[in-house]
């Protein structure tokens, strides 16, 4: 497949996000490898979409630097990081689909305005992106007739439009019920292994982070940075840190021991 | 297009067929062939195999190649041998037909199903807009009593929107069009010499038909069509159904304020329009046709009565109870995307503006008849 060079498909160096005076991290690091499934992790609230929308180029850090491949992010020209941003996959938390165009033509846009392919070319790879989201007949449906999990299928199946190098997931789990939730997880993992895609995911659905992620960063709310590092069931198992043990384990805040001990007896 | 090193190569082995592929294979770069696997199927093999030895990077464009290939290789019942792709391809086209959620649309019905469902839509319309007129009229007199379920906050805001709001705007537009028709009628008097009648034509103008008109167009744009943006967005965020979950009435809370503030505030906006008219009359008269400033006061004080204002007023009252129902009617019903939202507040200044000018035709016939 895809012959990709080695090293590092994303590299986050004292990476510091906010808005105006508000920090909402800082000094955050972590290096993302090719063709792995990467999860930013961390309680609500403590920055994770915003970490996710400084890599794909919502939010311009105010320190740091984002590299991929080899080139900084950030540094880039407008134009230039617009080309990086091409190879960028992006599925929103809720599928952010264009509502005024049915799901066929969502994923069709960004080959027919970024690509000089033909309608026929377009087609055949429209079809062949819904089938691969399990959308194969659903391709003239409007969004809003769709129910949220086929939103959310339409959505990946719009950010493969461009065969992206790199994919992004906000919350892929968000709204949908366990059962589609897993689904979607062997769908990101069925993709990365055909494609060799690599895949950042922001979540805290534990049971995705363990079933698919090989590597992952911890941000804490309080601290406001990176407190672990590591692949979600290392970290379960072997993270000494109070706060990252209690996400990881479904526990209790750290300071509350007690309950925290009671639960982790039950489980 | 020209293919960037993509190929493939149909080598006959017996009965079967070996199909060697070669160079990259990128879709967004290459496309996607039409019509390849018809070609390979003509070519009589009764089973296809591949050889990817010369097989460089490949991504979707690859995979759609292969499913097409394969689904017209099942119609036609030719072997297709995926044993030597490589394994992640094979992983991916098992994907892209495992799950194939039928998902059809409902077929266009006929042109007389067309036609009859349209007349059911207009008259549940026409029902519905009956209902939420009379429900205002009914709900109107219990909030002026004070036992409605609205918060005077609500109200106090959309009249301050509705009148102060808009008052700058609709002084200027008015203001302008009584200097235009002090102009344009200055200039046809003039060849009868009846220069000192210009104050009563924009006097009457003015306080008959352009103030109540100009605001009532003003109010439809400005603040019909926010009022259906609003109610439309709220309606896309669930705002809606949420009042409705917690037991509060839709129409108390959202509706009545609205219709009964842009209702109050017009017949205010309307005598502020007429003011700022006639000083535009004024102006013109006084500035550039030397007309003397106490003879045009004169002369509109007598043309303009009671009666036409009272017309006017009665006007406005009606065009600004139109204009804020066909607005929260409008968003209520509006669907729930960012396309409903915009579609909302269009239909809202359209049917405004077309309404109120209907409504105007309305009162000229019945002033005629009334003599007033």
């Amino acid at each position: 497949m895809t012959a990709q060079p080695n090293g590092p498909k994303l590299q986050v160096a004292d990476l510091t996000v906010g808005f105006g005076d508000t920090i909402v991290q800082h000094d955050v690091s972590f290096e993302v490898a090719t063709g792995s499934i990467f999860a930013i992790m961390g309680g609500s609230g403590c920055g994770k979409s915003t970490l996710l929308k400084a890599m794909i180029g919502l939010v311009r850090p105010s320190a740091g630097t984002i590299r991929v491949g080899a080139e900084d992010y950030w540094a880039a020209s407008d134009e230039r990081r617009a080309e990086i941003g091409r190879g960028f996959g992006v599925l929103f938390q809720s599928g952010a689909l264009w509502s005024s165009m049915s799901a066929a033509e969502n994923v069709a846009l960004p080959l027919r305005m970024l690509t000089g392919l033909q309608e026929e070319s377009i087609a055949a790879l429209v079809a062949v992106k819904l089938a691969l989201v399990g959308l194969g007949g659903a391709g003239d449906v409007m969004p809003a007739e769709l129910s949220g999990g086929m939103r959310k299928r339409a959505g990946l199946a719009r950010a493969l439009a461009l065969d992206p190098e790199i994919l992004f997931f906000d919350e892929p789990s968000a709204g949908l019920d366990p059962v589609m939730s897993r689904r979607l997880d062997d769908l990101i993992r069925e993709l990365r292994d055909g494609f060799g895609t690599t895949v950042v995911l922001v979540s805290h659905e534990l049971p995705s982070l363990f079933g698919i992620c090989d590597d992952g960063v911890f941000l804490d709310a309080e601290t406001k940075t990176a407190i672990a590092h590591g692949a979600p069931g290392t970290l379960r198992d072997e993270c000494a840190h109070p706060t990252v043990r209690a996400f990881m384990n479904r526990e209790g805040p750290p300071g509350d021991q007690a309950r925290a001990g009671a639960r982790h007896g039950h489980s | 297009m020209a293919p960037e090193g993509r190929g493939w190569i149909v080598r006959p082995a017996g009965a079967d067929a070996v199909i060697a592929l070669s160079g990259d294979w990128v879709g967004r770069v290459s496309g996607v062939e039409a019509g390849a696997s018809r070609r390979i199927l003509e070519t009589g093999a009764r089973g296809l195999a591949f050889d990817v030895e010369g097989l460089g990077r490949w991504d979707s464009g690859l995979i759609a190649f292969l499913t097409s290939l394969r689904d017209a290789a099942r119609q036609s019942d030719v072997a297709f041998d995926e044993a030597s792709l490589p394994e992640s391809a094979r992983r991916l086209i098992d994907l892209a037909s495992s799950q194939a959620a039928a998902h059809s649309r409902p077929p266009r019905s006929p042109l007389l199903d067309c036609v009859g469902l349209w007349a059911i839509a207009v008259a549940a319309e026409t029902m519905e807009v009956a209902a939420l007129i009379g429900d205002t009229c009914l709900r109107g007199g219990t909030a002026l009593r004070g036992r409605a379920a609205m918060r005077g906050i609500d109200l106090i805001d959309c009249m301050s929107d509705a009148g102060a709001g808009a008052l700058p705007i609709v002084l200027l537009v008015n203001f302008l069009v009584g200097s235009i028709l002090a102009f344009v009628g200055a200039v046809q008097l003039r060849r009868f010499g009846a220069d000192a009648y210009v104050a009563s034509l924009v006097g009457i103008a003015v306080v008959r038909e352009m103030a109540a008109i100009m605001t009532a167009i003003i109010m439809a744009g400005r603040t019909g069509g926010s009022y259906a943006a609003n109610i439309a967005t709220m309606q896309g965020n669930e705002e809606i159904d949420a009042l409705q979950a917690v037991g509060i009435p839709v129409f108390d809370y959202l509706i009545l304020p609205r219709v009964l503030a842009l209702t109050g505030m017009m017949p205010i906006l309307y005598l502020y329009g007429c003011a700022a008219g006639i000083f535009g009359g004024f102006v013109v008269a006084v500035a550039m046709l030397d007309l003397s400033p106490l003879s045009f006061i004169d002369e509109t004080r007598l043309a303009i009565s009671g009666s036409q204002f009272g017309l006017g007023l009665a006007k406005s009252l009606c065009f600004g109870a139109l204009i804020a129902i066909v607005g929260c009617r409008v968003g209520l019903h509006a669907g729930r995307s960012a396309t409903g939202v915009g579609r909302a507040a269009t239909t809202a200044v359209v049917v405004g503006i077309v309404g109120v000018i209907a409504l105007d035709a309305v009162f000229a016939v019945c002033a005629n008849a009334l003599d007033i």
